[in-house]
């Protein structure tokens, strides 16, 4: 008998570890061994033909940290990510308030809302490039009917990263939207009913009882838009390149262009590294914090 | 009365939401001075889509992506499906301490790793193919976990039922797990598929050749300002490249939004 339920275990061990091998080979491949191999060659300098790599410490980073291209660019994605999470989610927010209400065009507005959702990025970019265009462009046409000069939303640095920001924001509220959208319907009748009742107006009802239900939804959100806020890069190869003079330009598209531009992988490297410590918090965070408030709900 | 407001507020958002894509949808069919002049009654024509079309091999453009969303979304299913049934209903020494691992892929972005990840594909003489596009998003850390999720719920009667019947371990997953897990399927196909439609920054990274280019990629090629090709012609090509998917959407929209939630809500 004992000698079968140890059969039993050793087979289930085979088994599991095969199952899992082809998924682990890959994840090791393009997942575990890049990360620690960005971590080794962030250590080293640069592979010229005239001086060979060689190994620099830390010094891949201070010389990031003496970079105001750097510091500029973390500035800006701070900016990015600061304004795109809050207004996206009250966007979103609004969005699915109104798309979960009884009013008549429910269906035309959800599909409104979560159409550009299923756009690429690139293809985005390309429709606002008609509304950013100097002269040509939409919002020119609509500001010089009220006889204000024609704005180059793109090409000045006080506006290129807004422009940037309001196209994330309307790509990425209609995704949030779905979230919250779901989150509503679980809520039961019988609290409005109950708020009815009291007497308590629509707006504390929203205020008193839907937001705080909102809560983990909200947390959940906020993480996604926070890794979109690194990832979301590609409207930028179409709509302003970082530019100009580096005033739209985002981590992730400073690393591309640091690898792949200027052919200098171990500044890239020390890059990403600290991108990656950053999503560790993140998911730090989430594991301990939300994860726990998830679960009281 | 409130009710009034909320409509239109609703109805307001809605217009603003889709005006980007009305426009250009109108703009693609008309000359591009009628374009940039709002010439509402200008005539229609098919001119820009003609120029768009000989413009860049848009065929293989389109080939290329189905061959990519097609070879990744077989690959995450069979990977995940393995993976997850190991994680959801067998016990081995071991398995917390990798499901950990997983778990952190998570935050792993492949997007933040394009340096080595670059390397690796090339190194395994993959640059520049569709599989080499398509290889580090198969083992979906985010797919492993649905995958699990669902298995986990299949009753274990159902299990103990087949294997009474003599069926093995592998023929268990197949004829009574898969079958069961065909919404979560189905859901993680959507985002799957809609997640590499668009997908740029990886495609554009390791693909060099227009037999291998998917759409994104190729309409930011086309759509480059130092190509100099005009917007209603650049409006007429982003239309094409999205209209199989956002037309896909249109028809499932309900199925699409179920997926999205199923996949989201973990």
């Amino acid at each position: 008998m004992n000698s079968h339920v140890n059969l039993e275990r050793r087979r289930q061990a085979i088994y599991g570890w095969l199952l899992l091998t082809p998924a682990m080979i890959l994840l090791s491949i393009f997942a575990f061994y890049p990360s620690i191999a960005t971590l080794w060659s962030s250590l080293f300098s640069r592979n010229t033909r005239r001086r060979p790599s060689e190994y620099v410490g830390g010094e891949n980073y201070s010389d990031l940290f003496a970079d105001p291209t750097f510091w500029l660019v973390v500035k800006n994605n701070l900016l990015y990510a600061g304004v795109t999470i809050p207004v996206s989610i009250a966007i979103a927010l609004a969005m699915a308030l109104w798309a979960n209400s009884k009013i008549s065009a429910r269906g035309f507005v959800r599909t409104a809302y979560f159409t550009p959702t299923v756009l690429p990025m690139i293809a985005a970019a390309n429709l606002w490039l008609f509304f950013y265009t100097p002269g040509l462009g939409v919002l020119d046409q609509i500001g010089g009917l009220f006889g204000l000069p024609t704005v180059n939303w793109l090409g000045q640095p006080e506006t290129a990263l807004w422009a940037i920001i309001i196209v994330t924001i309307w790509k990425e509220a209609g995704f949030f939207m779905i979230f919250y959208l779901a989150a509503l319907q679980t809520i039961p009748e019988d609290l409005k009913e109950a708020a009815d009742i009291e007497g308590a107006s629509r707006w504390t009802y929203t205020r008193r009882i839907v937001l705080p239900l909102l809560m983990p939804t909200t947390l959940f959100i906020m993480v996604n838009a926070l890794i979109n806020s690194v990832k979301l890069i590609d409207h930028l190869f179409i709509l302003t390149k970082g530019g100009p003079s580096d005033a739209s330009k985002l981590i992730l598209y400073y690393i591309w262009e640091m690898a792949f531009a200027f052919f200098d992988s171990p500044h890239a490297a020390a890059m990403t590294i600290m991108v990656l410590v950053v999503l560790g918090v993140v998911a730090a965070i989430q594991f301990f914090y939300i994860d726990k408030r998830t679960h009281y709900q | 009365m409130s009710n009034r407001i909320d409509t239109f507020g609703a109805v307001l958002l809605a217009i603003i939401w889709v005006s980007p894509l009305l426009f250009a949808v109108w703009a693609a069919f008309h000359s591009t001075s009628d374009a940039v002049n709002f010439t509402l009654l200008s005539p229609w024509t098919l001119d820009n889509f003609r120029t768009a079309w000989a413009g860049a091999p848009w065929f293989q453009y389109f080939i290329n992506t189905f061959l990519l969303v097609t070879t990744v979304l077989i690959g995450q299913f069979v990977l995940t499906t393995l993976a997850g049934f190991a994680f959801a209903k067998l016990e081995f020494p071991g398995k917390d301490f990798v499901f950990i691992l997983v778990l952190m892929q998570l935050f792993i972005l492949p997007e933040v790793l394009i340096v080595e990840n670059y390397a690796m594909v090339s190194r395994l003489g993959l640059f520049d193919t569709i599989l080499g596009v398509g290889m580090p998003y198969m083992a979906s850390a985010f797919g492993i976990f649905l995958m699990r999720q669902a298995f986990k719920s299949v009753p274990i009667e159902l299990h103990e039922a087949a294997r009474i019947e003599g069926c093995g371990l592998l023929g268990i997953l197949w004829r009574v797990y898969v079958p069961l897990a065909k919404p979560t399927y189905l859901a993680y196909a959507l985002v799957s598929v809609s997640t590499h439609w668009n997908n740029f920054l990886w495609p554009l990274i390791v693909t060099n050749s227009p037999d291998t280019r998917p759409l994104t990629v190729g309409l930011s090629i086309f759509g480059a300002p130092e190509n100099g090709v005009d917007i209603s012609v650049i409006s007429a090509a982003t239309r094409m490249s999205v209209a199989p998917l956002l037309l896909a959407f249109l028809l499932f929209q309900r199925q699409f939004v179920q997926a999205f939630l199923r996949a989201g809500i973990k």
